[in-house]
């Protein structure tokens, strides 16, 4: 026996211990997973052993490989041997590998209840401690069943060891066998005031765990836990205390009552930074469920906190805190204005949000101005744009906030409003037009102000629109040219601002906003003409305003945009026919203003709901005859009698439509879906599909260019915020001294709903009136409206945007212009529909692109050139691909259909509705020799894998006496390039990124590459993608994204004509194909 | 409840996982990698609190963490801890690691993985907090090493066993 146990050892001196593996690890980083599997084996061999020093060893070992991530539960019965062992050093292997690989489904627990049990009972209180321990990692419900009892006797053990583990690990057995709690309780209950603090505070740990999930039934210990608040001097048991009372409060008033004194005592004797926040926190809680408050107590709080608020750590928890009192104590809050804002400079961003939270929650009209000034400063400030957007927001959010409740002075706040429009990049500007929009359509005592305002605006266009396309704030002038239009009889020099209308570079701004442009350049001419023919001096200048827009609009015509195009040749041949009436010196003004007459009012929510329905009309009767089989349920009807509806329709329509000759209905067709996706002003059921936005590409890493202009950005006669705010408080001065006289008739009160006031704001906050006749324009009604005594909020209304009835622009505005505009069409000037200009590709994409990714049918005429395949960041699984069609022939083509073979992975994105052989309709005709772009969307679901689409266009050459169908035939070619984005990236984020390991590597040579080394990047550049991170002599790091967030990192090296390349990404079989796309690039070259 | 406790160095190589709910070793090393993207990110004066990943329970959990030179030591708690008394548990913790293995360093943690375990167990258990007396903690180390070297002797000495 004993030769057998010096055998044991021996052998066990030649086995590596735990710490030889760790060191063997460490000295094999190369071949780190092959060394680890060798040792595994010879783990595995120690483990068949009989010497338990030997199995504790390999168990300990294994308890190591667990935590690099190798799954172990293999060896679970060997666990479990080592764990029964008599020798506590062993044991305490056992349990410990046992209490990390354990769990509920590993089928040899069950064989343990013994073994621990034993444990339990030990007479050394370590075997007992070491079991507990371990048993609270891995205990079952079995487990908790069988041993639940040996536990309860173990809560009154001598040892306080012991005891406060058994305690401890009750609440484990409580989750698992909830029967076992109503027999423990009594004991449980017991240990609070056990002798032992140790024991105490596990007791008072497992209470607040259980009532945490159920408060109520804990309300009766509340004295024993008052008296160890005031006892105790743990200041963890005082913690959790504490965070008991704060969820304790609600349900009994009284016992708020009763704890704020001795909290307020803790608050100004404790040290613990921890335990005084917890105090501060649940006074808070109980501030709030005592609705009268203590406002002495709540300042006390507020001046020892603000104290240490200085303390970064502390900085978060408090403005969460503060965000709790402000909900029911704002004016204890406001007074810490100054310090919220300083928050905001602070570097940590999670605490410049929060700030910003607070902020809006605190402003009153005093205020108001103030605080946004402020956050103006920091938007200027502001590095990365996500911030500055996030500022941007909140600002707009700020001041419109509870219908404008806040603003006294709109001509300020239009003054913010432009100044906001001078950020670069951000993406919101949609958001400062609707803002413009609202304020300028709804406050009717500022519109002169506005106006002029939005004038300078589109005169200045340029700063705006300043380098690129994709910059979104250029929607501000949509806003902007809307404004001047339709107000346009306060514009000071009506044709000065026609003429910024319909300058040549506005042809470079988007769509919508050109059609916006076209539109109120023709409501901008109808007013010129008033003015002039007015005063009658001579009709030449008339003539010349007509001129202007005779030779200015051809630009417009010519837009690839169909709303563009169709707008401005209407108004051009509408000016036309003005121009030569004018020559007859007839007097036209009167008629042409006619055409857009009509003041417009925006509509109330309900509007709509408050039209009476006419007698005798039954809106649920059929108008047809109910067809058979639908007089099944009744709620079965009404979802029927839709499908049948639309049926019904479409049965109607075809007939009619065979009659009107092919063209003419592929026309309609054409104008019709072109309208719809780009009408801004009709209600559009889903966003445009064919709307791309390729901005938003790794937003915060573009560098923001600051401008360097030779005219300063204060735009002449763009007045600054700044002002205001002086003129303001002067105002304010003067008021209070003249209040004295005058009543405060000036804001309108009569209307109900008109305005809602802050029913609970200061006193002092109403002194304050507003700068001008601010007449927030009631909303419209409908003449016959019913007597709104109805009111009942549904929750449901579409139209409903807020409980104070904010319009919702878009809609209600939408409606009313849609009408307008029809009006407008019926008035009688004859005008040509659509002509087809020849479509100029103005995009600009490189002819010298070699079109490599299609093989065209060579005979046929036109030429599909797929210039572009672009991964959407903004979606993971969207691709864009460009295509230019030419056409080559001497014929018109037209009824282009382009359609692709799905396949599995990737999908063209169709209309709603179409099924996935349907075709999509190229939204243009080529005359000869033109070409023009179009964008196709398509989904693809993996991207690790290059790809072919085949596909067919289908067209239709129209000679001069005939015309036939022809098709072509096409592959698309999707690289794995095209997955990737051009991300540029930081040499330290870069660094990191290679750092952490994630990354899997392959490589690449290339011989007989003889180009200059920064062709060679510039290629891999352009037609991979990439860009370069840093460049040192002739070795290079670039990285690249895909559109699904894989990082590639590329380090290309040059010796003698060969390139290497290492690549390294997080998935491995992306990168391989994109190497060998490569490859393919520099073997063609 | 504390759901997890971490430490990883400064290229989140693991040194200590101690999970109080079940993952398998995948979802156990995803979460140690995320943890590490997270908190390394963070500049070392901005607080010491964030909201949990995605994989360990979501907004419910946070994560409390401080970094002491090479080492992150990473607590995720739910709603029912306090923040800053986890925080102080944490100092605690690594004070009574440099007590144990005497000016401990990332090298002690690499090689005594159990032992770190040992002490945690002293403090945490089942994701509930101990024991936060630190007097206390180390006497109960002690006293258990203390019975493991004994066994060790006896063991080593084959004239004394049995």
């Amino acid at each position: 026996m004993a030769l057998k146990i010096v055998k044991g050892s021996i052998d066990r001196m030649f086995d590596k211990n735990l710490q030889d593996l760790v060191r063997g690890i460490r000295n094999h980083k190369e071949d780190e997973a092959k060394y680890i599997s060798t040792c595994i084996d010879e783990i595995k061999q120690e483990l068949k052993q009989d010497n338990i020093a030997v199995k504790a060893n390999a168990v300990c070992k294994l308890t190591y490989l667990q935590m690099l991530g190798y799954d172990v539960s293999w060896a679970a019965f060997n666990i479990v041997e080592v764990m029964s062992s008599s020798k506590f050093t062993y044991k305490r292997i056992g349990y410990l590998a046992a209490s990390q690989c354990f769990h509920e489904s590993t089928d040899v627990i069950m064989l343990t209840t013994n073994q621990i049990r034993k444990d339990l009972s030990s007479p050394n209180q370590y075997d007992t401690g070491v079991a507990l321990t371990g048993l609270s990692c891995f205990v079952t419900p079995d487990l908790a069943r069988d041993l639940a009892n040996d536990i309860m006797t173990l809560m009154s053990h001598t040892k306080p060891y012991i005891r406060k583990k058994a305690v401890l690990i009750m609440y484990k057995v409580f989750l698992k066998y909830p029967e076992s709690l109503r027999p423990a309780f009594p004991r449980l209950k017991e240990k609070l005031e056990d002798p032992d603090p140790g024991v105490q505070s596990a007791a008072v740990n497992v209470i607040c765990e259980l009532a945490r999930r159920n408060p109520k039934n804990y309300l009766s210990l509340a004295p024993l836990f008052f008296k160890l608040m005031t006892s105790s001097t743990n200041n963890w048991v005082l913690i959790k205390i504490i965070k008991l009372f704060g969820a304790l409060t609600p349900l009994e008033p009284r016992l708020g009552k009763k704890l704020i004194e001795p909290l307020t005592n803790l608050i100004h004797s404790t040290s613990a930074m921890s335990l005084l926040y917890e105090c501060v926190n649940t006074v808070i809680a109980v501030l709030i469920s005592l609705s009268s408050g203590m406002p002495n107590h709540s300042a006390s709080i507020q001046v020892s906190f603000s104290r240490h608020a200085h303390a970064f750590v502390l900085k978060y928890l408090g403005l969460l805190a503060m965000s709790k009192i402000l909900k029911t104590h704002p004016k204890s809050v406001q007074s810490h204005k100054d310090l919220i804002l300083q928050c905001l400079d602070d570097k940590d961003e999670s605490i410049r949000l929060r700030a910003l939270d607070l902020l809006y929650g605190m402003v009153s009209k005093k205020n108001l101005m103030e605080i946004v000034k402020k956050l103006m400063l920091h938007v200027d400030k502001a590095e990365g744009t996500t911030y500055r957007d996030e500022l941007l927001t909140k600002i707009i959010d700020i001041c419109s906030q509870s219908n404008y409740q806040y603003i006294t002075n709109f001509e300020w706040y239009i003054s913010i409003l432009v100044e906001l429009t001078r950020l670069e990049g951000t993406r919101h500007g949609h958001l400062i037009a609707s803002q413009m929009l609202d304020v300028a359509i709804r406050v009717k005592a500022i519109r002169a102000f506005a106006v002029s305002q939005m004038a300078t605006l589109l005169d200045n266009a340029h700063l705006l629109t300043g380098n690129t396309q994709r910059n979104g704030i250029c929607e501000v002038l949509y806003a902007a040219a809307w404004i001047c239009g339709e107000f346009s009889e306060h514009l000071e020099d009506p044709m000065a601002t026609l003429e910024a209308m319909l300058r040549p570079k506005v042809a470079t701004l988007p769509g919508h906003i050109q059609a916006v442009y076209v539109q109120n350049a023709a409501k901008l001419f109808a007013t010129v003409l008033r003015g002039q023919e007015g005063a009658p001096a001579d009709s030449t200048v008339a003539q010349e305003t007509s001129q202007l827009l005779i030779d200015r609009l051809p630009l417009f015509v010519q837009s690839s945009n169909l709303e563009v195009q169709e707008r401005a040749s209407c108004i051009l041949q509408l000016v036309k026919y003005i121009q030569k009436l004018q020559q007859k010196d007839v007097e036209v003004a009167e008629e042409v203003t006619a055409l857009f007459a009509g003041e417009l009012n925006p509509v109330a929510p309900k509007a709509q709901k408050k039209v009476p329905v006419p007698e005798g009309l039954d809106l649920d009767a059929w108008i047809n005859e109910p067809p058979s089989g639908s007089e099944s349920e009744d709620e079965g009807r009404k979802s029927k009698g839709k499908a049948v509806f639309a049926k019904e329709e479409s049965r109607h329509t075809k007939p009619r439509y065979t009659e009107v000759d092919e063209k003419e209905l592929a026309k309609r067709r054409e104008v019709r879906k072109a309208e719809q996706a780009n009408n801004p002003f009709y209600i559009k059921a889903s966003p445009s599909s064919q709307k791309v936005y390729q901005d938003g590409v790794g937003v915060e890493h573009i560098p923001v260019v600051q401008i360097d202009l030779s005219v300063p950005l204060k735009v002449p006669g763009m007045p600054m915020s700044d002002q205001y705010v002086k003129l303001e408080e002067e105002r304010r001065e003067k008021n209070k001294a003249d209040k004295k006289k005058k009543k405060d008739k000036k804001r309108e009160k009569g209307e109900k709903g008109r305005r809602r006031r802050a029913d609970s704001g200061p006193e002092s906050e109403e002194d304050i009136t507003p700068a001008h006749m601010v007449d927030i324009v009631t909303e419209e009604m409908p003449e016959n409206a019913l007597p709104s005594d109805d009111d009942d909020k549904d929750p449901n209304d579409p139209h409903k945007l807020s409980a104070n009835g904010l319009i919702d622009y878009e809609k209600s505005h939408g409606i009313h212009f849609g009408i307008r505009m029809v009006q407008s069409v019926c008035c009688g000037f004859a005008c040509k529909s659509i002509c087809w200009a020849p479509c100029v590709n103005t995009a600009g994409y490189g002819v010298d692109r070699p079109p490599h990714y299609l093989s065209p049918h060579p005979s046929l005429a036109p030429l599909l050139q797929v210039c572009d395949i672009q991964g959407n960041l903004q979606d993971g699984s969207q691709v864009v691909v460009s295509v230019i069609f030419e056409n080559k022939c001497d014929s018109f083509i037209k009824s282009m259909e382009f359609n692709v073979l799905d396949s599995l992975n990737s999908k063209l994105q169709r209309h709603d509705g179409a099924g996935p052989h349907d075709g999509l309709t190229v939204p243009f005709q080529l005359p000869p020799g033109i070409s023009n772009e179009a964008r196709f969307i398509f989904s693809v679901q993996n991207i690790v894998m290059p790809q072919k689409l085949k596909g067919t266009l289908t067209f239709i050459v129209k000679t001069d006496d005939s015309s036939t169908h022809e098709k072509l035939d096409f592959k698309l070619h999707f690289t794995c390039t095209s997955y990737l984005i051009t991300t540029p990236c930081y040499s330290d984020a870069y660094s990191k990124l290679l750092e952490s390991g994630d990354l899997k590597g392959c490589s690449l040579k290339l011989e007989g590459v003889n180009q200059p080394f920064h062709h060679l990047l510039a290629r891999i550049c352009f037609h991979h993608h990439f860009s370069v991170v840093e460049r040192i002599d002739s070795c290079a790091s670039m990285y690249s994204r895909s559109i699904q967030g894989h990082h590639v990192c590329l380090l290309v090296k040059t010796a003698d004509q060969t390139v290497s390349i290492d690549a390294k990404c997080d998935e491995p079989a992306l990168l391989g194909n994109v190497l060998d796309e490569i490859k393919l690039t520099f073997s063609q070259c | 409840m504390i759901k997890a406790i971490l430490i990883f160095n400064n290229h989140g190589k693991p040194r200590l996982s101690k999970f109080y709910e079940h993952y398998n070793e995948d979802t156990e090393q995803q979460i140690i990698r995320e943890t590490f993207h997270l908190v390394s990110k963070r500049d070392e004066n901005v607080c010491n609190f964030l909201e949990g990943g995605m994989l360990i329970g979501g907004s419910e959990n946070r994560l409390i963490y401080r970094h002491y030179a090479t080492l992150y030591f990473v607590f995720c708690v739910d709603s029912s801890e306090s923040e800053l008394g986890i925080l102080d548990l944490i100092q605690v913790f690594v004070e009574t690691l440099d007590k144990c293995f005497e000016n401990v360093c990332e090298l002690d943690l690499i090689f005594h993985v159990d032992k770190v375990h040992n002490i945690l167990a002293e403090m945490v258990m089942g994701g509930m907090v101990l024991e936060t007396n630190m007097n206390e903690i180390i006497i109960q180390v002690d006293a258990q090493n203390k019975m493991e070297k004994s066994e060790t002797f006896i063991f080593q000495s084959p004239r004394q066993d049995r």
